[in-house]
């Protein structure tokens, strides 16, 4: 079982996240960030996230933090 | 549950003024993670460029030096001669180290400078607005080559790591990409390397980063991760040069 | 302390003077006429345990002296005209950035590589900023071997007081020209003569270097500020250093000129010429005197402010045309008559020419 935790407020949109996560857990969201950006959610409703790490690895912004 | 993957210490907790997909942020952190892994945030002396990444010392939780364009080198000359015992690394772009500086760059290599320079290649001039860089691609499109870099016209793209690589005064130079989560623990693992280098004495190190910026390059963040692995990495190909 | 005189150059005894001042690094580049310069200091430097680089340019070598000076290190560098004006932009860093730094100039005919004949012609460069910006150096001209010598000890604490770049502003005969040197620093006679304080004591750590975030917050040199009101900010707080510094740091040698009515206004070498003809003609009983600008910039302004109650003729020799002559037109302020008389281009104004012109003035 693992998580991943999102700073939104630093999320700059780039979605290379999504791109990555092996399971799509990782989405654009429909909210915005006091910058007006549509940051990234994290859904996982069948506890799928197997702690990769790699939506962490490539995020340019150092916004996500991983928990297994 | 515990945090396998959490924020370094030596990266403020800041938003960077970078783009949307930009490559310096994943450089800066991979930095701060060695800076953390190795112990040495107390010791160690940045030197930031002109460029892009001009104000890295704004991001970087340790002590930083800026240098005028091209100049980083020898600016951590100076600092690495008279502190030995710090830890002293440039962070240079392609048109800082390759172009402007290329004379620094050189001379510092060739004296065998105890020191580590991370070198950011993304094929065009950022700050400024996208102009042609010392590594801007055949053909490639920039503010300067609005009809492609010509070979004949505009010279071939400047393998620098290369070059470096014949000088004795260099132990180790590798080229790496941040194309993918894999490629960027790749990154880091030759940082972690040159850093090291530094620790034992040995000499000069370069670890040349293919890195994207989706901005200047107008495509998508994604789409410039695939391009830098498709079309850069023909040009400049990855793995150990010395 | 040891007390006897040596015979030494100006170039030599400028090193001597840098590394018994404490300088810890020293980076070069070879151009005529400062070559001895870099050559002493490749040897001595190395036998004090201190750090010598012959850079790969000007350009490098005064960024290798940024870098030093940034981690907390007395630090110089030297060099002739050209490679001056190659420094420019490392002395614009520098003095933004608020680090100590000493440059020597000793000076050689331009424009352009001109040739290694002596010259005064970097005048404006050395003292109205010469880079980009708006910066000064502070600029110390020595007029013989002695100076040259003592005069880098009150570079460097000029520049570590201060944390500004200091020129040390000699030209090719300076450079050159071998004299008695006493090497001892006694230091009553220095600090009579100059105000120093630099005494063989141990340099004070600088609160401000880079030496790695032990027990405190990050320590950043920068000179980038992206937003206009923190570039203001910047400035402001240079302007006001500099006020300081015109207040404090004016230094000036005045020969004769109580009594005066003309009186010759040089520095450097061409004020050795000038002294001659003082004394020439006082022993003719003409009333005629110096006034030697030691600080080029900061300009010794309340010198004039004082004489000019008089109705007096200033005449201004220099080896440039007319560049020294416009800040003594700016402290006299039309209140006294300005005469000049000036060769450039490796040409010096001798003695004969300078005598000749006095008797044009008709006094």
């Amino acid at each position: 079982m693992a998580k991943i935790k999102i700073d939104k407020e630093r999320c700059k949109g780039c979605l290379l996240c999504v791109n990555f996560c092996p399971h799509g857990l990782v989405k654009k969201g429909f909210q915005l960030n006091k910058r007006g950006i549509n940051y990234v959610e994290f859904l996982d409703k069948d506890n799928a996230c197997l702690g990769c790490m790699q939506c962490a690895i490539i995020c340019p912004d150092a916004c996500i933090e991983v928990y297994r | 549950m515990k945090k396998i993957f959490k924020h370094p210490q030596s990266l403020r907790k800041v938003s960077t003024h970078y783009c949307a997909g930009c490559g310096h942020g994943i450089a800066h952190r991979l930095i701060a993670e060695v800076v953390d892994e190795l112990n040495i945030r107390e010791k160690v002396i940045g030197v930031a460029p002109v460029g892009c990444a001009v104000v890295a010392y704004d991001y970087w939780n340790f002590d930083c030096c800026e240098a005028a364009h091209g100049r980083a080198l020898a600016v951590a000359t100076g600092i690495k001669r008279c502190r030995p015992q710090n830890i002293v690394f440039t962070y240079q772009g392609d048109g800082d180290l390759a172009a402007i500086g290329t004379n620094e760059t050189i001379h510092a290599a060739n004296r065998g400078e105890n020191l580590t320079a991370i070198f950011i290649n993304n094929a065009v001039y950022g700050m400024t607005g996208g102009q042609m860089a010392p590594t801007t691609l055949i053909g490639q499109k920039t503010a300067t080559t609005p009809y492609g870099r010509e070979a004949n016209y505009h010279g071939w793209p400047l393998k620098i790591s290369e070059i470096l690589a014949l000088l004795k005064g260099v132990v180790y130079v590798e080229r790496v990409s941040l194309h993918a989560p894999l490629e960027v623990l790749k990154a880091k693992r030759a940082i972690k390397q040159a850093f090291f280098n530094q620790i034992e004495k040995r000499g000069f190190s370069l670890v040349e980063i293919l890195s994207p910026c989706p901005t200047y390059w107008q495509m998508s963040p994604k789409e410039a991760l695939d391009w830098i692995k498709e079309v850069m990495t023909k040009e400049f190909p990855l793995g150990r040069i010395k | 302390m040891k007390k006897e005189k040596i015979l030494i150059s100006g170039n030599e005894a400028i090193g001597e003077g840098a590394i018994q001042a404490g300088c810890f690094f020293y980076a070069g580049y070879p151009i005529t006429p400062q070559n001895e310069l870099t050559a002493y200091m490749a040897k001595r430097m190395l036998q004090e345990k201190r750090i010598f680089i012959q850079a790969e340019s000007e350009v490098s070598a005064i960024n290798m002296v940024l870098g030093a000076s940034s981690c907390g290190f007395r630090a110089m560098t030297s060099s002739s005209s050209p490679g001056i004006s190659l420094k420019q932009e490392g002395i614009s860093y520098l003095a933004a950035c608020q680090l100590p730094a000493v440059i020597v100039n000793i000076m050689r005919a331009g424009p352009g590589l001109g040739n290694v004949f002596p010259a005064q012609s970097d005048y404006f460069q050395a003292t109205k900023g010469g880079g980009h910006g708006d910066y000064h150096s502070i600029v110390l001209a020595p007029s013989n071997i002695q100076e040259a010598f003592d005069f880098m000890f009150l570079a460097f604490d000029l520049a570590d007081k201060y944390r500004n770049p200091v020129m040390i502003l000699g030209d090719g005969i300076l450079g050159q020209m071998m004299e008695p040197l006493r090497l001892s620093v006694v230091s009553g006679q220095l600090s009579d003569r100059y105000n120093l304080k630099t005494k063989n004591r141990k340099l004070k750590a600088k609160s401000w270097a880079l030496t790695g975030c032990k027990k405190r917050s990050p320590h950043i040199i920068r000179s980038l500020y992206l937003k206009q009101k923190e570039i203001e900010e910047l400035n402001l707080l240079l302007q006001k250093k500099y006020k300081t510094i015109k207040q404090k740091e004016s230094r000036w040698q005045e020969v004769d000129i109580e009594d005066a009515k003309v009186i010759m206004v040089a520095y450097g070498t061409m004020a050795r010429i000038a002294k001659g003809v003082v004394k020439k003609l006082r022993e003719k009983n003409k009333k005629i005197g110096l006034i030697r600008p030691i600080t080029l910039w900061p300009f010794p302004q309340r010198v004039f402010e004082r004489i000019c109650q008089r109705r007096i003729i200033f005449l201004v020799i220099e080896m440039s045309y007319g560049q020294m002559l416009e800040d003594v037109k700016l402290a006299v302020e039309g209140r006294a008559k300005v005469e000049f008389l000036g060769r450039g281009g490796g040409g010096i104004p001798k003695e004969q020419e300078i005598l000749h012109k006095i008797e044009s003035l008709k006094i």
